[in-house]
């Protein structure tokens, strides 16, 4: 009874939770009801995973009007997929949260902050999981505007400025998704996304199905922040508290990816818009212009969290690379960066959220010397830094394998090596961080002082997130065998 | 309970819980762990072993036959005696690095395909370069890091070269290759590096002679080695091996007789040594391989030898610029006949285990008519004694006396030497031995009468000129210089070029972004200003930009879709 109900509760549990919080006000409940609530969603994604892997796709009708005119939840082997990566980041984040929190943001306001996370947690797996088109639009509105909260509560100014100009995009980015939906819906007149694929299939392409596909690329492409319309994420990831940051950065990313892949391959996959349209060569090459950009920009930065932000903008690059070519060592070479980038910059962040618990804002002045004050997390940090280059035996190496892989299955050995060579960009800016950790040995060697031990919740989340970049880089019958069946069922949706 | 896994391991995990014993109890871990892992090697039996799946193919961990067990066997002597050199150290890093990149390079020895290769490949480099920056100078540092960079990027062509393999071929077996096969000239080149081919070499002496009295010691041992292990394995009678390593045999000579640092001195002579070991390889017949590894084998002990008494100089004194030294012997007695042990074993006196080795390669280019080749590595027999066998214990324990009263080197430093210096002259003694571990079946008797005569000989009118241009003042006088070799291209010009494109590019670009920047700040100018009189959102500008990024990506997607639409 309650298995078939799981796909409601995906949604409703931390949506119920999130104005509880805001009954109890006290920092410490409202940490407890969003610890229970994230888990609970945690373990109801991993029964829909099950559910999918056993009786394939999931159709649910929310309170029973029958598609195409009620709203549909559906979940394939591609979402459930995702709803288990964004849930189990979302839950772990919550238990790692609050001694951080507590030492970062007003305890008075700690409700506010577990309302808005719920309430973006909510957002984005109700957009992963909903199989309407106007369904993801108010998701997304949901999961953008909790975001736009989270942001605001980072303790510097220049947090209020970085989600302000966050607001500022997002609203656009919302605003052209809808413009897109409302064309399809003026053309086929079904908001079904299932529905929209085969209708669309039946037509020809038009100019207002156009029309809508560039708007809802462009729109997308701002929440996923691919170059050029990554401007806003820098300083919103920079700012924001620690935990928002890991949260954030493991998770709104690549549900935009997903969004992507959904209407690519899925809504628009029988209108052949791969071999049709330039699609795909304009995501190739924004793409490489990402890898390299914004690698080369992180080199520069000053501030550490700015850095890795920028290093997330170059790593959407490969993600939106292998999306870009429609074969299926491609998309499972973007698929399970999806996961294995989730996991490494998720870890990275956890990690400088331990920093700044100790030392503040982490900037390159600051960690000089860090290597023998913090040997542990600096540790963390140099082996999630190989995960991020990709050096093998960790989990970066196996999605940059499989992005090898598919380039070289087109011949294109001039991209395999363009993408060892961005690699060669993600070594120096790690490296830059090894340097000041390990090698700076000056005066101010001693300027770093530590606040307290580091908190046992903080520590033990951190420590599995690092060994879980290790462990996909051995183990990868889970991350890359859920990721190629998801990479088969797109394709599927793509053939007549 | 499978003892099939790779001996790698065993030094690999002991090198790393090495820190956390107290002071005595590390040091018998020091001399106890190479212990285990030789016994490890003597009961691995032939074969291979420690097979896994992984990315779809078949990884073989652990290959067992005669050419990687004798380089194994080496390696696990040199680390073992490495281990009693360093027993008076208290610098538990450098202790710990050795035992890592000895594991990794006795790892790399043992895979069976070029994945587990790539893997301790890696490995041996991010483990060595701690040794350098052991010394913890700037210099050692600045080195150390180009050293370090040098030899990633080694590794990256060894696993793009792998890729292309494997694609290619269906297999990533790690197992005799030809250069026409698509990948197979990029593995070449990063054996290359490792075998410090000439224009590949700069980082031998570079960083070598940077690294402390212990580090080198151990740095001299394992990665070129490596190199000429993967050569042989992969590229046995590859023409151009030869070549390579006549050229390889003969230009270190030059720089090494005008070098003053003795320990850059012996990384040239190293380098010299290794061009024989690569023409063997070239060659590639039986006799050829076989004094290939014979010669690895001996040389690994002859130049750790020499390496761990110049070591123990630099210990003792301070410095190994032989304009500073001379007159040791009479404060280093021990150290000064160790010393021209190994002196005498490079120099492949007969009776010492560099004779053995040599003079195989030697027969066997003659043997397949390389004429020319003989005469090269027939001068590069004179050189090498020349440099390392007169030059180093002659300058550094005798010539003038420099005044220095120092200690004999420490007890295990003496005992470590003893054991090197009593197995070179063992070796040449008793080859017959020595010969049957080696990968081939040998029919070669080293000590006919021919050979000796020659290499006598050519040992006499060396040492003759030597004296001759000692007397009458001609030979290059030992000067404070640094030599200029052919990295001043890559380190200087190279620099130079990239340092000009990168700022005239930076220039446009910032120059660019300024333009852009100030008309749209002109255009919002107003509306900024009335909507935040604070100023605090004064520098809105970027959001601006932003939404007219957004504006630019959708007219473009509009204008390409209809464009191809309509077409």
């Amino acid at each position: 009874m309650l298995s078939s109900q799981l796909p409601a509760l995906q949604v409703v549990i931390p949506l119920v939770a999130a104005p509880i919080c805001v009954f109890f006000r006290n920092p410490r409940i409202a940490w407890l009801i969003a610890l229970i609530a994230s888990s609970l969603t945690f373990m109801v994604s991993i029964g829909l995973f099950l559910q999918v892997q056993q009786l394939g796709v999931i159709s649910y009708e929310m309170g029973n009007w029958s598609p195409p005119w009620g709203i549909e939840y559906r979940v394939d082997n591609v979402n459930a997929y995702i709803l288990l990566i964004v849930s189990s980041i979302g839950a772990l984040v919550t238990a790692y949260a609050y001694p951080s929190l507590k030492r970062e943001i007003d305890t008075n306001r700690h409700y506010l902050f577990w309302t808005s996370y719920l309430l973006c947690l909510t957002g984005l797996l109700g957009v992963t999981i909903t199989g309407d088109a106007f369904n993801i639009f108010v998701f997304l509105e949901i999961s953008s505007l909790s975001t736009y909260v989270l942001i605001a509560l980072g303790k510097s100014r220049l947090a209020l400025y970085a989600a302000f100009r966050y607001l500022i995009l997002g609203t656009i980015g919302a605003t052209f998704i809808v413009i897109g939906i409302g064309l399809l819906y003026l053309m086929t007149g079904t908001l079904n996304l299932y529905d929209l694929a085969s209708r669309l299939g039946d037509m020809d392409l038009a100019q207002p199905q156009l029309a809508a596909l560039a708007f809802l690329t462009v729109g997308i492409s701002l929440k996923l922040a691919l170059f050029p319309l990554h401007l806003w994420l820098p300083n919103a990831y920079a700012f924001a508290p620690s935990v928002a940051t890991s949260f954030l950065a493991a998770t709104a990313t690549k549900v935009a990816v997903y969004l992507l892949l959904r209407f690519a391959y899925d809504v628009f996959g029988k209108s052949q818009i791969f071999s049709e349209l330039p699609l795909g060569e304009v995501l190739l090459v924004l793409s490489i212009v990402a890898m390299f950009v914004a690698s080369t920009v992180a080199i520069y930065q000053d501030d550490v969290k700015r850095m890795f932000a920028y290093s997330s903008v170059a790593q959407i690059g490969y993600i939106t690379l292998g999306a870009s070519f429609a074969s299926q060592t491609a998309l499972t070479a973007s698929i399970v960066h999806l996961f294995n980038h989730a996991i490494t910059k998720g870890a990275i962040f956890l990690l400088l959220g331990i920093v700044a618990f100790q030392i503040g804002q982490p900037t390159f002045t600051k960690i000089k010397g860090l290597g023998k004050k913090m040997p542990w997390t600096s540790f963390g940090m140099v082996l999630c830094g190989l995960s991020l280059i990709g050096v093998p035996g960790t989990a970066g190496f196996i999605s940059k394998w499989y992005l090898i892989l598919a380039v070289l299955e087109r011949g294109w050995w001039w991209l395999a090596a363009m993408i060892l060579a961005s690699s060669l960009l993600a070594i120096l800016y790690i490296w830059r961080f090894v340097e000041t950790a390990y090698f700076v040995t000056d005066a101010e060697d001693n300027t770093i002082e530590l606040g307290s031990k580091i908190p046992f919740s903080m520590a033990t989340v951190t420590v599995l997130f690092v060994l879980a970049c290790l462990f996909f880089g051995f183990h990868t019958e889970f991350s890359v065998d859920s990721a190629s069946e998801a990479a088969r069922v797109l394709l599927e949706y793509t053939r007549q | 309970m499978t003892l099939n896994f790779p001996t790698a391991f065993i030094l690999i995990l002991g090198g790393l819980i090495l820190p956390f014993f107290p002071g005595s109890l590390r040091k018998l871990c020091l001399i106890f762990i190479p212990a285990v892992a030789f016994v490890h090697l003597l009961i691995l039996p032939i074969g291979i072993h420690g097979e896994l799946q992984f990315l779809g193919y078949t990884l073989s961990s652990v290959r067992v036959d005669k050419l990687s067990q004798i380089f194994g066997y080496v390696f696990l002597i040199a680390a073992f005696l490495n281990a009693i050199y360093a027993l008076h150290s208290d610098d538990v890093l450098q202790q710990a690095a050795t035992f890592v990149y000895a594991g990794s390079a006795i790892g790399a020895v043992f895979a069976g395909d070029l994945i587990t290769l790539f893997i301790f490949w890696e490995l041996t480099a991010i483990s060595s370069v701690i040794l350098i920056w052991a010394r913890r100078t700037d210099r050692a540092y600045k080195s150390g890091m180009r050293y370090l960079i040098t030899h990633i990027l080694s590794g990256m062509l060894l696993l793009i070269g792998a890729i292309f393999y494997s694609k290619s071929q269906g297999s990533i077996e790690f197992t005799s290759m030809s250069l026409d096969q698509p990948g197979v000239i990029l593995i070449f080149i990063a054996f290359g590096v490792k075998s410090a081919f000439p224009l590949l070499h700069n980082w031998l002496h570079d960083a070598y002679p940077e690294s402390t009295e212990i580090g080198t010691v151990a740095l001299s041992v394992f990665s070129t080695k490596l190199g000429i292990y993967a050569l042989a394995r992969g590229f046995a009678g590859t023409e151009i091996l030869i070549f390579i390593g006549a050229v390889m045999a003969t230009f270190p000579i030059f720089y090494a007789v005008i070098e003053n640092d003795l320990r850059r001195v012996l990384t040239y002579s190293l380098n010299n040594q290794l061009g024989f070991m690569v023409v063997g390889i070239g060659i590639g017949t039986e006799l050829a391989i076989n004094g290939a590894v014979a010669h690895a084998f001996a040389h690994i002990l002859y130049k750790s030898l020499l390496f761990m008494s110049m070591g123990a100089v630099l210990f003792r004194v301070g410095t190994v610029n032989g304009s500073d030294l001379g007159g040791l012997y009479k404060s280093m007695p021990w150290t000064a006949c160790f010393c021209i042990i190994g002196a005498a074993s490079i120099s492949a006196f007969p009776l010492f285990s560099g004779f053995v080795a040599k003079s195989m390669i030697m027969s066997a280019a003659l043997y397949q008519d390389h004429v020319l080749v003989w005469l090269v590595l027939l001068f590069a027999s004179a050189g090498v004694f020349h440099h390392a066998g007169i030059k180093i214990p002659f300058f550094a324990f005798f010539a003038h006396d420099s005044g220095f009263r120092c200690k004999e080197a420490p007890p295990n430093m003496l005992i470590a030497m003893g054991i090197a210096a009593t197995m070179c002259v063992g070796i040449g003694c008793f080859p017959d031995f020595f010969y049957q571990i080696l990968p081939f079946a040998v029919n070669y008797k080293p000590y006919t009468w021919g050979h000796v005569l020659s290499q006598l000989q050519l040992l006499v009118f060396s040492a003759l000129a030597f004296a001759v241009l000692m007397r009458t003042g001609i030979y290059p006088p030992e000067l404070k210089s640094v030599n200029l070799d052919t990295d001043w291209i890559f380190r200087k010009i190279f620099r130079a070029i990239s340092k000009k494109a990168n700022d005239s590019v930076f220039a446009t670009y910032t120059s660019f972004c300024s333009n852009l920047k100030s008309q749209i700040l002109s255009l919002f100018e107003k509306i900024k200003h009335h909507h935040h009189p604070t100023g605090l959102l004064a520098r809105n500008w970027p959001t601006s930009s932003m939404v007219m990024w957004v504006a630019i990506m959708l007219a473009s997607y509009l204008l390409i879709y209809f464009l191809q639409f309509n077409a």
